[in-house]
């Protein structure tokens, strides 16, 4: 039942903070990348969605 | 295509909506009863259930699990079956997951006011009440998720995608938050301990922020506001990029309450890093939001639903953005412990979570009663008075922060604390918290008022049970344009976007929380510190249930203010055997992980019967009936095998000889206290207590110490 550490230590843990960086920026760069990309008539049909009367 | 006729179900949404009334009273009423209590101590009533520590549980529990989430359900199974063109998936369900989650809020308040908690904050509920919670949830969600997936509207619009992150991103939270072992119906030991508890729980409390209060109300505002303001929202390509920056980020932000304590160095950077970056999408939504309303701000003069909405937009602006200002080590230094974080969570629960409830109230009751608004004037009353109330309530809970924390931190000219006497920075702030009592007097008034005009409202109007709606079926075959959208695509595809959201929060989880786990070097253990004596731990648990936590720190951080004052600094080594841990989060009274050794035995005594006594002004309630009751010697030996079970080196067969032990413990402090003409038996709950207390930082203890 207990948690162990599994590991005695690991070298350069610094670089956890770096790397979780980089995904997070190579996502947010891909992210923009396609938001930009979008379509507008899909883009409209969504912002519709809400309301009744359109279709 | 032809048009379908089906209806939606009105009822389930009416039942929450009344829910969602119902417990804001009743948690609004405990949270003005908790205030309260700082100005006038006497609201204790000297008996244990109606103490800060355990109130104060039951109303943040209320507030956020039973009045918000009511809240969000209210708001998902209307915008849901609309978003979809579909009814509920299975009405059964919708009213399993209604009265489940009402029977969890019973049994909740029950156990808490009777003092069964787990001691971790927003947390506290025992495990047989976890269960049940778990298994409401996946009903909420199967119900959901059979919606979506029999809809007539082929894209999932944004709120339903933040309702899917809000559903799987608190089931994974509640589940590794909870890993518990029981010892008995209504007692358990979290299966962390010290660092790595402290961690976990922070992770959750952070996102049970971002995913309970955060992400289901954004669903609301990217349904409601539209529907409002009657124009689409602002702009669509934001809410995607919102959407998926705020779950990306969120997840990792959970070690910024934890700056400048125990944790690893490198985990309080990256939570330091993920906060300050999280403003973007945060405010890229309040933005989203706010210019929905472009070209009819003049609404918002005339209709008291957007002036709701408007004001718990700009709150949640005002929130998202002292959030990662609070996350900086420099900021955090100041305001952690102190009145200031009471402030900014209140912008966040009274301003955002509040004044969107109440719009989208006002909003409903007219559609599901068929019915206009009995009172404008009444709704308007209330807007106002609520506005003035949160103003009230957050000034001088600032201005109380920063004295605060000022007067901790104050050196004389010859290197002196300034205020050596804790308590003095607490009798400072009392005229402050009278205030912030009266802030909360007037939001309440203002819910009040809102109950009669939504009653009055609901009982002119008529009940429309299920309403009825067309909408053509989805094609079965769909032909998807040649070059599609890769989000389009996901759209389209609710399970998908599930594991998506999952994946993205797991990275984030993973991230911050494995190396701590698996990695020795980064708990160094401390040779002299050793497992709490069985009545050591007897008195922890009293601890526990009594919720010392709310006001009483165990985290002395390396600062020389907090140094002179308290002594040698927190290490992480000193929690290994602390399941769960206790460091706290706010120092309503002064910080205790060197309390040990402190003060005589007879102190605590009299300090517990009677704090006054000891510390005249003081506002801790009294504890007489610690003093009254008989300690429950008989579970001791079940409670060793339980820390045994988690790794704490007992010896084998201590169990067996746990209660001698303490008897024996016991004994000579009864008999010390009877050289200081105290007469009490050594089987009473206050022995374990000082025993408890006595022991606290003395594993390793620096010398200089003022008295507090």
């Amino acid at each position: 039942m207990k948690f162990k550490n599994y590991l005695e230590t690991i070298a350069g843990i610094e670089i956890f903070p770096m790397i979780s960086l980089l995904v997070f920026v190579v996502f947010f760069v891909a992210l923009i990348f396609f938001v930009v990309k979008a379509d507008k008539n899909y883009i409209n049909h969504m912002q519709q969605i809400p309301f009744d009367k359109e279709q | 295509m032809e048009q379908e006729k089906f209806y939606y179900d009105n009822k389930i949404v009416k039942q929450f909506a009344y829910a969602t009334i119902f417990w804001g009273l009743i948690g609004m009423t405990v949270g003005l009863l908790v205030a309260l209590q700082f100005v006038f101590p006497a609201l204790s009533f000297n008996w244990a259930p109606t103490t800060f520590g355990r109130v104060r549980p039951v109303h943040t529990n209320a507030v956020i699990f039973a009045f918000v989430g009511n809240g969000i359900f209210t708001g998902v199974y209307y915008s849901l079956q609309r978003l979809c063109k579909a009814r509920m998936f299975n009405d059964t369900m919708s009213k399993i997951h209604f009265w489940g989650w009402q029977g969890i809020i019973v049994a909740a308040a029950l156990t808490l006011f009777a003092g069964f908690t787990t001691g971790k904050e927003y947390a506290e509920l025992e495990w047989p009440i976890d269960i049940a919670i778990a298994l409401v949830w996946v009903i909420f969600g199967w119900n959901m998720f059979g919606t979506i997936l029999k809809r007539r509207e082929r894209h999932l619009y944004v709120a339903i995608w933040f309702y899917i992150a809000t559903f799987v991103t608190v089931a994974v939270l509640h589940i590794v938050n909870s890993f518990e072992l029981p010892v008995s119906l209504f007692k358990s030991y979290s299966l962390y301990a010290g660092v790595q508890d402290a961690l976990v729980q922070w992770w959750y409390g952070h996102n049970a922020v971002a995913f309970f209060l955060t992400t289901p109300y954004l669903g609301l505002m990217y349904y409601f506001v539209p529907k409002a303001a009657e124009r689409p929202v602002y702009s669509y390509r934001l809410s995607i990029i919102h959407f998926w920056a705020l779950i990306f980020l969120y997840i990792w932000a959970g070690p910024h309450h934890l700056l400048y304590t125990a944790l690893p160095d490198w985990a309080q950077s990256l939570g330091v890093v993920f906060s300050v970056m999280l403003i973007a999408p945060s405010w890229g939504g309040m933005i989203n939001g706010l210019l929905t309303l472009r070209g009819a701000w003049d609404k918002v003069r005339e209709s008291v639903v957007l002036k709701f909405m408007v004001v718990a937009v700009t709150a949640y602006g005002m929130a998202t953005f002292e959030g990662p200002m609070l996350s900086l080590k420099n900021v955090n230094a100041i305001a952690h412990f102190t009145d200031w974080i009471v402030a900014h969570v209140h912008i966040g629960a009274l301003g955002w979570n509040g004044f969107m409830t109440f719009g989208m109230l006002y909003w409903l009751y007219p559609r599901l009663f068929g019915k206009e608004l009995y009172s404008k004037k009444l709704a308007n009353f209330h807007f106002w008075i609520a506005t003035l109330g949160i103003l009230f309530y957050a000034i001088p809970m600032y201005w109380a922060g920063f004295t605060q924390s000022l007067m901790w931190k104050q050196f004389t000219p010859e290197g002196f604390l300034k205020y050596p006497n804790f308590l003095e920075t607490v009798t400072q702030l009392i005229p402050l918290y009278a205030l912030r009592s009266l802030g909360g007097l007037l939001y309440l008034i203002g819910f009040i008022v809102m109950i009669y005009n939504l009653i009055k409202t609901a009982k002119s109007g008529h009940d429309v049970v299920d309403e009825e709606a067309f909408a053509a079926p989805l094609a079965k075959e769909y032909q998807p344009h040649s070059k599609d959208h890769w989000h389009r695509v996901i759209e389209r595809k609710p399970i998908q976007m599930l594991v998506l959201s999952l994946v993205v929060i797991l990275i984030g989880g993973a991230i911050e929380m494995i190396p701590t786990f698996m990695i020795e070097s980064n708990i160094p253990t401390i040779a002299s510190v050793k497992p709490y004596t069985p009545l050591e731990l007897q008195g922890r648990d009293i601890y526990i249930r009594e919720g010392c936590y709310t006001c009483h720190s165990q985290m002395i951080r390396p600062f020389r203010s907090e140094t002179e004052r308290y002594g040698e600094y927190s290490k992480a080594g000193e929690f290994i055997y602390d399941h769960p841990f206790q460091w706290g989060s706010k120092r309503t009274g002064p910080d205790l992980a060197r309390e040990g050794g402190k003060y005589p035995d007879s102190w605590h005594f009299n300090h517990m019967e009677e704090p006054t006594s000891m510390s005249p002004g003081s506002i801790m309630p009294n504890y007489p009936w610690l003093i009254e009751d008989e300690l429950d010697i008989a579970s001791t030996p079940a409670k060793i095998r339980a820390m045994q079970t988690l790794g704490v080196p007992y010896p084998a067969g201590f169990d067996a000889i746990a209660v001698d032990n303490l008897n024996q413990q016991a004994n000579k402090i009864a008999e010390g206290l009877k050289k200081d003409g105290i007469e009490v038996k050594g089987d009473r709950e206050i022995i374990a207590m000082i025993a408890y207390l006595q022991r606290m930082g003395t594993d390793i203890k620096g010398n200089k110490t003022v008295q507090n």
